[in-house]
């Protein structure tokens, strides 16, 4: 019972950090029409200046005031940085979705390449409360409190996000743009301010899910956006592109597989076996299971 | 002939559009009128659409464009939109998942303009007691609603309408048609609609379009009147051709 | 109404002098330059800066042999992705069959060279048609990422070292294997040179066969329009099917080779970042043909050999944070060249100096296959 308690909560911890990669990359295919590749950039990006920011504090990084403003910082990393790459260079390409979406593939490779060369591709460890590091007992099992965090973040992040579409004007922007983007411009609201209002987000949200993947692994790492941009590829797509709750849903059933085959199984074979969940889940709905049908790229 | 362009809302000279690598239109000109209503006719696929969606940018063009005295044609979709041109797409295109109030809440501009509920009373009430359904739900002719709704919601100087009557039954196509009317009578409508008996009610003049290029302008009732014109032209007779229009919007190749 | 074909509508006017002419000296100038390539180990060339060292020494023989296949791979996925429009984000898993099947069978399984260059061509084979036939059944984002999903569950089981087979992170050296005498020692280097270029051959000759004949035009067809196609009474599906397969099996071949020439297999070509940089390489050299494709494999990998030798250098090392930190890293000057390429030069290298030529300006044609593929999408 333990097991599968300790099974769970990391699954969730895990599936949190996915839902978080996600719901931005969701987003931006849905509103923009966008393969962003360069997303994992801006999670290892997010990731490592929210390293920075905490590792200046040498011995007082393991402070809860730190980890607060690496989490900000990250995430604001992320958020700039998307911005900056949709001003200059996705705005160029405007109605040109291959070339955008090659853009953004050149952008991860030169960006992972320049924090590879800035702080080395060593793994390093990354501070954090010492709260993290300690466990708490649930139902006999020791979990670790950071899988809790993680947890905790994406929880807030979802329903911030749930409040964000819902609630407001941006957000019934958001929605209409997934849904048909020409009719929004054809409603005399500006589209483009739109693309680079959720690109940003996109970004921020990888920036902070940067940060807690550091803190989730322990170490930053220049190739720690990519390993998780495939799955959090993968949860998009079962989850409906375009559809955050979608993500939600699909990020948890993902990693709660991937962390139960993986242990019942052997390893690797929880890695199979979302990729083999990916294959037959396009093959029987092409739409994914909740979000909208899928245009010809 | 052209009138001054002083009366004249949207005065169209050399519009060429295209939709992909396909020139659609060929050297357009006409104008809409400040008052009344202006019928775009046309076979299917002669481009009917195509130039409504190029006065708003929607499709590549070039050729002037002018709404009320000022040049429109190098601006981007939303600001042509801006300065006061409401469009009702063939197909409505509301949005599926968003409400009604939120369709309709969205589509407004700014201050100004009718009060939504007043509105509706007035000239949709069929909508008052679906304002929290997601319109994707809504029949054809409860959609075409929110869609006319949407543009007289604003303060809009001019209405391009695109076949609103597509697809609906006899009695909804009289409501709408009652709602344009009601429309029309505040600002100058250009609509595009296959359906004579309705064009014959609303509009006071007609433009022709055959393979992309005006074969006839004039007053409405004069052509309308003039059966083997209208059959040479539209290849349909005299009044109700709505079942000759069976098979509808899908054309050759394009919108 | 007649809907005229965008793509009847795009071409210029057949030039029958042209075309004649095109036909005598495409072939001469392609004989040209592969009797050249193929005489290089016994000539004394120097290109200081671009190659390590003259053209008969064995590091620039694999250097050389190493550009060759990996142009030859740029080819083959050319052939799928610019001539048929599917854009597959796991073609590297084929070139890692070659790889790493043939490596498993003469290392692991101490075969001879012959049936194992024939299993693995046949596993390689056998593999893209199955998952072709999976993955198109579904198309646009949802086949890339179907084919995304296949590589992937490739590299997963590569890195794991399933079976004790595949090395894992360390790669699969030929340490033990019955290599023929001709392919060993550092003597010997030329000939893995050859085989790289008759291999490369190969590659470009089928392939050419390919988007020449019927079926390629085919593809073309179900690129652009699938209603046409349809008309024609042919299946989209099974077209599709034809060029992942070729595509796939070719790409097995040139993995083989790889091996041979590398000496080992890494698990470095399994990843998702060796496609991306596949799809590189095929627009930096220019979509519309395979011999851009070609060009662009060759040069990127020469570099990516040569700003890492670069990047290493004592020159580097010396220079101030702002300016080693980007100029140590070959992929950080890779991708930036590629956005730049991708932002102003769309056509890549060959169509950037076709238009210098003045071919590609005709009327309302594009200059580059994606812009036609992006218009295409815009509708």
């Amino acid at each position: 019972m333990s097991t599968v308690v300790l099974l769970a909560v990391t699954g969730l911890g895990l599936g949190g950090l996915y839902f978080l990669v996600a719901s931005g990359l969701s987003l931006i295919y849905g509103v923009m029409r966008i393969l962003n590749f360069a997303h994992g950039a801006f999670l290892t990006v997010g990731g490592y200046l929210g390293y920075e920011a905490g590792h200046r504090f040498g011995a007082q990084a393991n402070s809860w005031p730190v980890f607060a403003l690496m989490l900000v910082v990250g995430t604001v990393a992320g958020g700039l940085l998307a911005v900056l790459v949709e001003l200059l260079l996705i705005r160029r390409l405007y109605e040109r979705e291959i070339e955008q979406v090659l853009v953004t593939v050149g952008l991860g490779l030169a960006a992972v390449a320049l924090v590879s060369g800035s702080w080395g591709s060593d793994a390093r460890t990354f501070p954090a409360p010492r709260w993290m590091a300690r466990t708490t007992s649930i139902f006999g099992a020791d979990v670790p409190n950071l899988r809790f965090a993680c947890i905790v973040a994406a929880v807030l992040v979802l329903l911030g996000l749930q409040l964000l579409l819902g609630r407001t004007r941006y957000g019934l922007i958001i929605r209409a743009g997934v849904e048909n983007r020409s009719m929004v411009a054809a409603l005399g609201i500006d589209v483009r301010r739109t693309f680079t209002a959720v690109f940003g987000l996109g970004g921020a949200l990888a920036g902070l899910g940067g940060v807690l993947t550091a803190l989730y692994n322990s170490t930053v790492s220049p190739g720690m956006g990519d390993s998780l941009l495939i799955f959090a590829f993968i949860v998009v797509v079962i989850g409906g592109l375009g559809s955050v709750t979608g993500s939600a849903v699909a990020a948890a059933g993902v990693a709660l597989l991937q962390q139960f085959a993986n242990y019942y199984a052997s390893a690797g074979i929880g890695d199979l076996t979302v990729v083999a969940a990916l294959a037959v889940v396009l093959l029987l709905r092409p739409s994914g299971f909740v979000g909208r049908q899928v245009r010809l790229a | 002939m052209t009138a001054p362009a002083a009366t004249a809302v949207l005065a169209v000279r050399e519009l060429d559009a295209w939709i992909g690598l396909q020139q659609i239109l060929h050297r357009v000109s006409f104008e809409v009128p400040a008052t009344g209503v202006t019928a775009l006719l046309g076979r299917n696929g002669v481009g009917k659409t195509t130039t409504l969606r190029a006065l708003l940018a929607l499709v590549r063009r070039s050729g002037s464009v002018t709404l009320a005295g000022s040049r429109i044609d190098a601006e981007p979709t939303h600001r042509i939109v801006r300065r006061g041109i409401g469009y009702v797409p063939e197909n409505r295109e509301v949005f599926a998942g968003l409400t009604v109030a939120e369709n309709l809440q969205l589509a407004r501009r700014g201050p100004g303009g009718p009060d939504r509920d007043q509105l509706l009373t007035e000239l949709f009430p069929d909508l008052l007691g679906r304002l929290a359904q997601p319109a994707g739900t809504l029949s054809g002719g409860q959609q075409q609603m929110v869609a006319l709704a949407r543009v007289l919601l604003n303060d809009n100087r001019a209405l391009l309408v695109d076949e609103p009557t597509k697809g609906l039954a006899p009695r909804v196509v009289d409501q709408v048609a009652d709602a344009l009317a009601v429309a029309a009578e505040r600002l100058p409508l250009l609509l595009v609609e296959q359906d004579l008996a309705v064009v014959g009610r609303l509009a006071t003049r007609v433009v022709v379009l055959a393979e992309g290029r005006v074969v006839h302008t004039g007053p409405a009732a004069d052509f309308l009147g003039d059966q083997a014109e209208v059959r040479r032209l539209l290849g349909v007779s005299g009044s109700n051709a709505g079942g000759a229009n069976a098979g509808g919007g899908s054309d050759g190749g394009h919108r | 109404m007649t809907v005229t074909d965008p793509a009847r509508v795009a071409s210029p006017p057949a030039a029958p002098r042209r075309r004649s002419g095109r036909g005598l000296i495409r072939p001469a100038v392609v004989v040209l330059v592969t009797v050249l390539l193929a005489l290089l180990p016994e000539l004394q060339v120097q290109l200081p800066g671009v190659l390590p060292g003259p053209t008969y020494t064995a590091g620039t023989e694999q250097l050389l042999a190493g550009c060759l296949l990996i142009g030859a791979l740029a080819v083959t996925y050319n052939l799928l992705f610019a001539v048929t429009g599917l854009l597959s984000f796991g073609h590297a898993l084929y070139f890692a069959i070659g790889c790493y099947g043939f490596a498993i069978l003469l290392q692991r399984e101490h075969w001879a060279i012959v049936p194992a260059a024939v299993v693995t061509l046949l596993i390689g084979t056998l593999a893209a048609v199955l998952i072709g036939l999976v993955s198109l059944r579904v198309t646009g984002i949802a086949f890339a990422m179907v084919t995304l999903a296949f590589a992937q569950a490739g590299a997963v089981l590569v890195a794991r070292n399933t079976g004790n087979l595949t090395g894992g992170e360390e790669g699969l050296g030929l340490t033990d294997a019955k290599l023929p005498a001709a392919l060993l020692g550092v003597d010997n280097t030329q000939n893995l040179y050859w085989l790289a270029l008759a291999v490369a051959a190969v590659v470009l000759a089928v392939v050419g066969g390919v988007v020449g004949s019927r079926a390629g035009h085919l593809m073309r067809a179900v690129r652009e329009n699938e209603l046409r196609v349809r008309v024609l009474g042919v299946r989209p599906y099974l077209v599709r099917l034809l060029s992942f397969g070729v595509s796939g099996s070719l790409a097995t071949l040139v993995g083989m080779a790889y091996l041979l020439v590398q000496g080992g297999a890494n698990p470095q070509i399994t990843t998702s970042s060796f496609t991306l940089t596949l799809l590189v390489m095929v627009v930096l050299g220019g979509l519309g043909s395979r011999w851009g494709a070609m060009l662009g494999g060759v040069l990127y990998t020469l570099l990516d050999q040569r700003l890492g030798v670069l990047a290493a250098s004592s020159g580097i090392a010396g220079l101030p944070a702002p300016l080693r930190v980007p100029l140590s890293q070959p992929a950080f000057l890779l991708g930036l060249l590629f956005v730049i390429v991708v932002l102003f030069l769309p056509g890549g290298i060959t169509g950037s100096l076709a238009r210098l030529a003045g071919r590609a300006g005709l009327g309302a044609r594009p200059a580059t296959l994606l812009a036609e593929l992006s218009k295409a999408e815009a509708e």
